[in-house]
């Protein structure tokens, strides 16, 4: 199996040029005609190794980008990889605003630019009792956070993904709330291991994986990493999260990984780690998803309440 | 029609459709074509089946009243031992690739997992019905006695609806599009025993002979 192909050896700029997408409409059109349609990730390069990564085996690419769990293209989880085909995400810009000094907007090339990138392997675990090992390409969600100097009154950060009706479910069809949200407390966003994801296996992300840039909090269940990121707010209260509104004792907003502490549905004490042998494996699930270096963000918290 | 119905071929050749389904996952298990989730695929299709399955042997009785082929009777028996055969297939994977034999962490789920509990109540429902499902047993029984411990499969397929309802996330479209089908399939079985009651004492008058 060829696990990618790296015909183009471009830098994100070069790929979307100005014209390509003042041109969309004809673009899309021609796109949806086409029998077969071009693959719309590009390599990225100068990545640098980062030492968090795990040395376990990563999931393969296969697997990584046509099993997503992306309720605005579907609710099954073969159905983003078909239905956000033709999601395209340039021009993208991300609004920066709340309780800071300077809000800013920033467009999909500034954001490529604020930080080195590197390629971090991390364990990603679904609270549906699952999970893979993936090579996250991104930088710390901090470096991006920084650009607009949170006031004091900041205290809580609101997420918010990307959401178009037309091109994507209904929140009655997907029976959540779009658009879609999510919350960290300050001091979660700004601890190193909180992700800015741009790409995995060394290309940009594709759309069913968030593109053109996620969160990727790994020692979080996936649903607290939002994808294809519009809106970032700094408030002071606690932000409501989607799921959490969904389905409060299922779904708590920190959300993190805790073996003691069951689903409603199932225990959470093993996951299967998928890939592995025809079944995939069955391994015991580790507080915080065996990122303890995490730990001292919660050290007064009662983690059986806030789960 | 009638003869169509009796044959021994179409009675075979339904059997081996309804072996479809399970031929195409021994397949996908040899082709290694499982999806990144093998064991939640096998779960999801087994279960899928029962419940088709059982939908589909409770829309015999009705079948036979709306076609007017009442030789339709002779595919119940085997609709049904069918669904009970998916139920054990689903159970199967529950117990060996999704528990790996932990009977601790099983018993667990049935006590907690309200899903799970009545799951578990539809299929144990089923077993005396797949045992009792012969020539011999109605004889032993009784027809009506054989009857009425037949419709326990009432039970067990509102069991598997409501078991699924539980289970799902958030989408609840197919949950209650099979709750939608067995409240139809009943419907019909009340109307049923209600014309039969109705014409039972409209008879009362009328001669023996006529």
């Amino acid at each position: 199996m060829v696990i990618h192909t790296k015909k183009r050896d471009l830098r994100y700029s070069d790929v979307t040029p100005k014209a390509a997408y003042l041109n969309r409409r004809r673009f899309l059109a021609a796109a949806l005609a086409a029998p077969l349609i071009a693959k719309a990730e590009s390599k990225l390069t100068g990545i640098s190794k980062s030492p968090l990564s795990t040395s376990e085996q990563p999931t393969s690419l296969e697997a990584v980008t046509s099993y997503n769990n992306f309720y605005e293209f579907g609710t099954g989880k073969d159905e983003p990889v078909v239905k956000a085909k033709n999601f395209h995400t340039s021009p993208w810009t991300v609004s920066l605003e709340g309780e800071v000094m300077k809000p800013k907007t920033l467009d999909l090339d500034t954001v490529m630019k604020l930080a080195p990138l590197e390629e971090r392997i991390f364990r990603h675990r679904c609270v549906e009792g699952w999970s893979f090992v993936i090579p996250w390409v991104g930088f710390p969600l901090s470096a991006l956070l920084k650009q607009v100097e949170p006031t004091s009154k900041a205290k809580y950060i609101a997420f918010q993904s990307f959401y178009d009706p037309k091109q994507m479910l209904s929140s009655r069809d997907a029976h959540i709330q779009f658009p879609y949200i999510e919350g960290l407390r300050l001091d979660e966003a700004m601890h190193p291991l909180a992700t800015l994801s741009v790409g995995v296996y060394g290309e940009t992300l594709p759309p069913q994986n968030g593109a053109p840039f996620r969160l990727t909090l790994p020692w979080k269940y996936g649903f607290k990493s939002i994808k294809s990121i519009v809106r970032i707010r700094f408030v002071e209260k606690q932000p409501p999260t989607t799921w959490n509104l969904e389905w409060g004792e299922a779904y708590g907003f920190y959300a993190n990984v805790n073996p003691g502490v069951d689903h409603p549905s199932h225990s959470q004490a093993t996951e299967v780690r998928l890939g592995v042998g025809r079944f995939g494996s069955k391994i015991k699930t580790q507080i915080f998803n065996g990122y303890d270096q995490v730990a001292s963000l919660y050290t007064l918290m009662d983690l059986r309440r806030n789960y | 029609m009638k003869t169509f119905w009796l044959s021994k071929w179409t009675k075979l050749l339904l059997f081996l459709l309804c072996l479809v389904p399970f031929a195409d996952l021994l397949w996908r298990v040899y082709r290694n074509d499982l999806t990144a989730n093998p064991i939640e695929f096998i779960t999801h299709r087994t279960g899928d089946w029962t419940l088709r399955f059982l939908m589909i042997a409770l829309a015999v009785t009705p079948l036979r009243g709306i076609l007017n082929q009442p030789q339709l009777i002779r595919f119940r028996r085997m609709l049904g031992l069918v669904a009970f055969f998916y139920g054990c297939a689903h159970l199967a994977t529950w117990i060996w690739l999704d528990k790996s034999f932990d009977v601790h962490d099983m018993w667990d789920d049935v006590v907690k997992r309200r899903f799970i509990t009545v799951g578990m109540a539809g299929l144990l429902l089923m077993a005396p019905l797949a045992v009792t499902s012969t020539a011999g047993w109605v004889r032993r029984l009784g027809f009506r006695r054989w009857q009425f411990l037949h419709r326990l499969v009432y039970f067990s397929a509102l069991a598997g609806v409501i078991h699924y309802y539980w289970l799902v996330k958030s989408d609840i479209r197919l949950p209650l599009l099979y709750a939608g089908i067995l409240t139809l399939l009943m419907i019909y079985r009340l109307g049923a025993l209600v014309k039969k009651k109705v014409t039972n004492a409209a008879r009362k008058p009328i001669p023996a002979n006529i």
